[in-house]
């Protein structure tokens, strides 16, 4: 057991650490990205992605063979620790660079390999993921968007829902059903789709906290290649888990550091409101509920740091990614609640300290629900993890 | 960096487990002969001059086997002698702990049962003091220092209490003074601190027996014609058990790493763990009762063995709401580096999985 970084770790932070500071832009002041999905904001983080790329920051686990820098899982994890510590703008292409690219590294053919990894790098082409559906959520494999073979292509109809980045997307790394017949885990595909082709539209959802981060993604007699097939014809759930272990193989890394800056905001607020005549951060209740965020988000940390240590060694992602999904998104949600308790009306402000506790409070409502549920995650720990027997 | 036990660690451990799996109740011989007793004995002094991290191991295994008996008391007044006895007292207690001929405890609480160090008055009267009745060796933390005593000085009377396997009495010692230790507050707090890493991994290893005690009696239990296990109302209490159980493990493996590195953030590692085992546990504890249904209450299965520990480590060393407030006074009253700019709109991708 050695918990500082090896000589390798350190170099690497360091040399990115002192490359951010040469290079982060100034934080953005201007709007947020539109409904069209497009705007100046959208530019600049192509842009940021860009500078990335042009350093040699891009792909940081991707192999070098592709374009990436094949850096270590640990190494990983600390980029993604400096980027949040740098407030360095986030990476608008994450879905292309965490999922979809390492999933075509695995499994895509060469072709696919040759025309799609070189633009998630730069930033040139934006993926989003077309997963879910409405009727398709926690069972995901009961899909039923529909791809009909016609010659060399497929035409589909369906629908898609809680599709982060659709609005701005280039490409959707989409799953159909292919096989009607057949089980429903084995009639899946798994498409490389444009999503400037002729009959897909996008509508973006609104949240409880104001912002569109979700859309609904529409097919209507969609023509897509056969050669855009990721994997094999009605082998995509294969595919898909792959993704989605490629995905939380991540495991929230920069997360923990936004959440230390949050806290750190709310015990410097808890310092200067009052509460009965003095500091509410001397309120014995107070202290309890600080100390116990403080404590709960180190523990995140330490956690973290023990899934990577036990994914490097393993190389292969298991039920971690859940427990660790568990743990931060009911965090937060504890946080959250801590913060509006300490901060009392000004909490449901929006133009207190920018809105940020009301948004925070409204958002992390969804942190439960998003990326599997805390639900499915429990139900993947109690099978995979202490091999209860399935319950559906 | 390497979040995990190295090769000769693991050994100790599996070492650790084997032996108490062939018996559960070693004598206090065996377990000197183990080297137990002699982790943190320097091997100038007879012992095995191991760090924390070992100590941990060790624990842990002590508490999957809900060990009973003055193993804790003597390895935290060993910690106390270390911290600061002299070196002459240190060359006359120390090897005898080491080869398992003397027993030692310390003796701290009073009434007001405050682990707070200013909260001492007395160096007469203690109480809550563990193994009291077996130690041949009291250290007796008093307003003025610390003061080692032979038992025969001393009368004791039990202080029975839920926790069977773990006794505490009353200690009044009849000729105070006795050979003081020159090492002061911080002598007493460090060791305090080292004798909780140790209480912690036996609430994590403790932790561990009752999700793995839970979790094959939900695979075996037939209700409604399938395993309880299969019902994801159970599932999810013994998922919940894994996250407490790992999560505590990961906050007592980091606190027994920064005491052996003498990291600054040491004693806050040390509260960070003991406030979460000390929830964890118990809640563990609860949950696995409840996932036995009737039998988990019954006093002829082990879980209420492990459930009365939980209930006596929780309080000892102090329990969740005095550690969280030692925390706040080291991060809360420090004022924390604090980044001007706080997540804030348009940008809202950041908490997303």
């Amino acid at each position: 057991m050695d918990l500082n970084l090896t000589a390798d770790e350190q170099a690497f932070r360091d040399e990115f650490r002192g490359w951010l500071k040469a290079n982060v832009p100034a934080p953005w002041t201007g709007g947020g990205l539109n409904s069209e999905g497009g705007g100046e904001y959208l530019a600049y983080l192509r842009r940021w992605q860009r500078t990335l790329f042009e350093g040699g920051w891009a792909g940081i686990a991707w192999p070098k063979k592709f374009g990436g820098r094949g850096a270590t899982l640990m190494q990983q994890a600390l980029f993604q620790e400096e980027l949040a510590l740098a407030d360095a703008p986030h990476l608008i292409g994450t879905i292309g660079l965490s999922l979809v690219g390492p999933t075509i590294i695995a499994m895509g053919t060469e072709e696919q390999k040759a025309r799609y990894l070189a633009p998630i790098l730069a930033g040139d082409e934006i993926w989003c993921q077309g997963f879910s559906e409405p009727n398709a959520g926690s069972d995901l494999a009961s899909l039923g968007t529909k791809a009909i073979r016609d010659g060399d292509d497929f035409i589909i109809n369906g629908q898609k829902i809680w599709t982060s980045f659709a609005q701005m997307a280039d490409y959707c790394l989409l799953l159909v059903r292919t096989d009607f017949e057949a089980p429903k885990h084995k009639g899946i595909t798994c498409l490389l789709v444009d999503m400037r082709t002729p009959g897909i539209s996008v509508r973006p959802l609104r949240q409880m906290s104001g912002d569109a981060g979700f859309n609904e993604v529409f097919f209507t007699d969609v023509r897509v290649a056969v050669s855009q097939v990721l994997g094999q014809i009605n082998a995509g759930w294969t595919t898909a888990m792959a993704a989605l272990m490629n995905e939380r193989a991540n495991l929230g890394t920069g997360i923990q550091v936004i959440f230390k800056r949050n806290l750190n905001a709310l015990i410097a607020r808890a310092r200067q409101i009052d509460r009965n005549g003095r500091p509410a951060s001397a309120d014995p209740v107070v202290r309890q509920k600080l100390a116990q965020a403080w404590l709960e988000l180190e523990i995140l940390r330490l956690n973290t740091n023990r899934a990577l240590t036990s994914l490097s060694k393993s190389g292969v992602p298991g039920a971690e990614g859940s427990i660790q999904k568990i743990y931060w998104s009911e965090m937060n949600q504890r946080t959250q609640q801590t913060a509006q308790e300490i901060l009392g009306p000004y909490g449901q402000l929006i133009d207190f300290d920018n809105g940020v506790w009301q948004y925070g409070y409204l958002r992390s409502r969804g942190n439960t629900i998003e990326a599997g549920t805390s639900e499915i995650q429990r139900n993947i720990v109690a099978e995979r993890v202490l091999g209860l027997p399935k319950s559906y | 960096m390497d979040f995990d036990l190295s090769k000769p660690q693991k050994l100790l451990k599996d070492t650790a487990r084997q032996f108490l799996a062939r018996d559960r109740a070693p004598s206090w011989q065996a377990i000197a002969e183990q080297g137990w007793t002699g982790l943190l004995i320097a091997e100038e002094h007879g012992g095995l001059g191991t760090g924390i991290v070992e100590l941990a191991a060790v624990g842990e295994e002590m508490g999957r086997a809900c060990l009973a008996g003055p193993y804790l008391s003597t390895l935290f007044a060993t910690a106390l002698i270390r911290a600061g006895a002299t070196p002459e007292q240190q060359g006359r207690w120390l090897p005898l702990i080491a080869a398992g001929e003397m027993k030692a405890t310390v003796a701290i609480l009073e009434e007001s049962a405050s682990w707070n160090l200013d909260a001492i008055h007395s160096s007469t009267r203690k109480l809550f003091v563990g193994d009291a009745d077996v130690a041949d060796l009291i250290l007796c933390v008093g307003p003025d220092g610390v003061a080692a005593v032979e038992r025969a000085g001393v009368s004791v009377v039990p202080m029975p209490w839920m926790d069977a396997r773990r006794n505490i009495f009353e200690v009044t010692f009849d000729h105070p003074g006795g050979d003081l230790l020159p090492g002061g507050r911080a002598a007493v707090r460090a060791a305090i601190d080292v004798a909780t890493v140790a209480l912690c991994a036996e609430m994590v290893g403790g932790m561990q027996w009752v999700l793995d005690t839970a979790v094959e009696y939900a695979k075996t239990r037939q209700q409604f014609g399938r395993p309880i296990g299969s019902f994801q109302a159970v599932q999810h209490q013994c998922a919940d058990m894994l996250l407490l159980t790992e999560s505590a493990r990961s906050a007592t493996y980091y606190a027994a790493w920064a005491l052996t590195e003498n990291d600054p953030g040491a004693p806050l590692a040390v509260s960070m763990a003991k406030a979460y085992c000390s929830d964890a546990c118990r809640e563990v504890g609860n949950r696995g009762v409840q996932v036995h249904g009737g039998i988990g209450f019954t006093w002829e299965h082990d879980l209420q063995l492990y459930y009365k520990r939980a209930k006596s480590s929780e309080i000892l060393f102090g329990d969740a709401t005095f550690h969280r407030e030692r925390i706040a006074a080291l991060v809360v009253d420090e004022l924390p580096p604090v980044n001007s700019r706080t997540e804030t709109s348009p940008d809202h991708q950041a908490v997303r999985a």
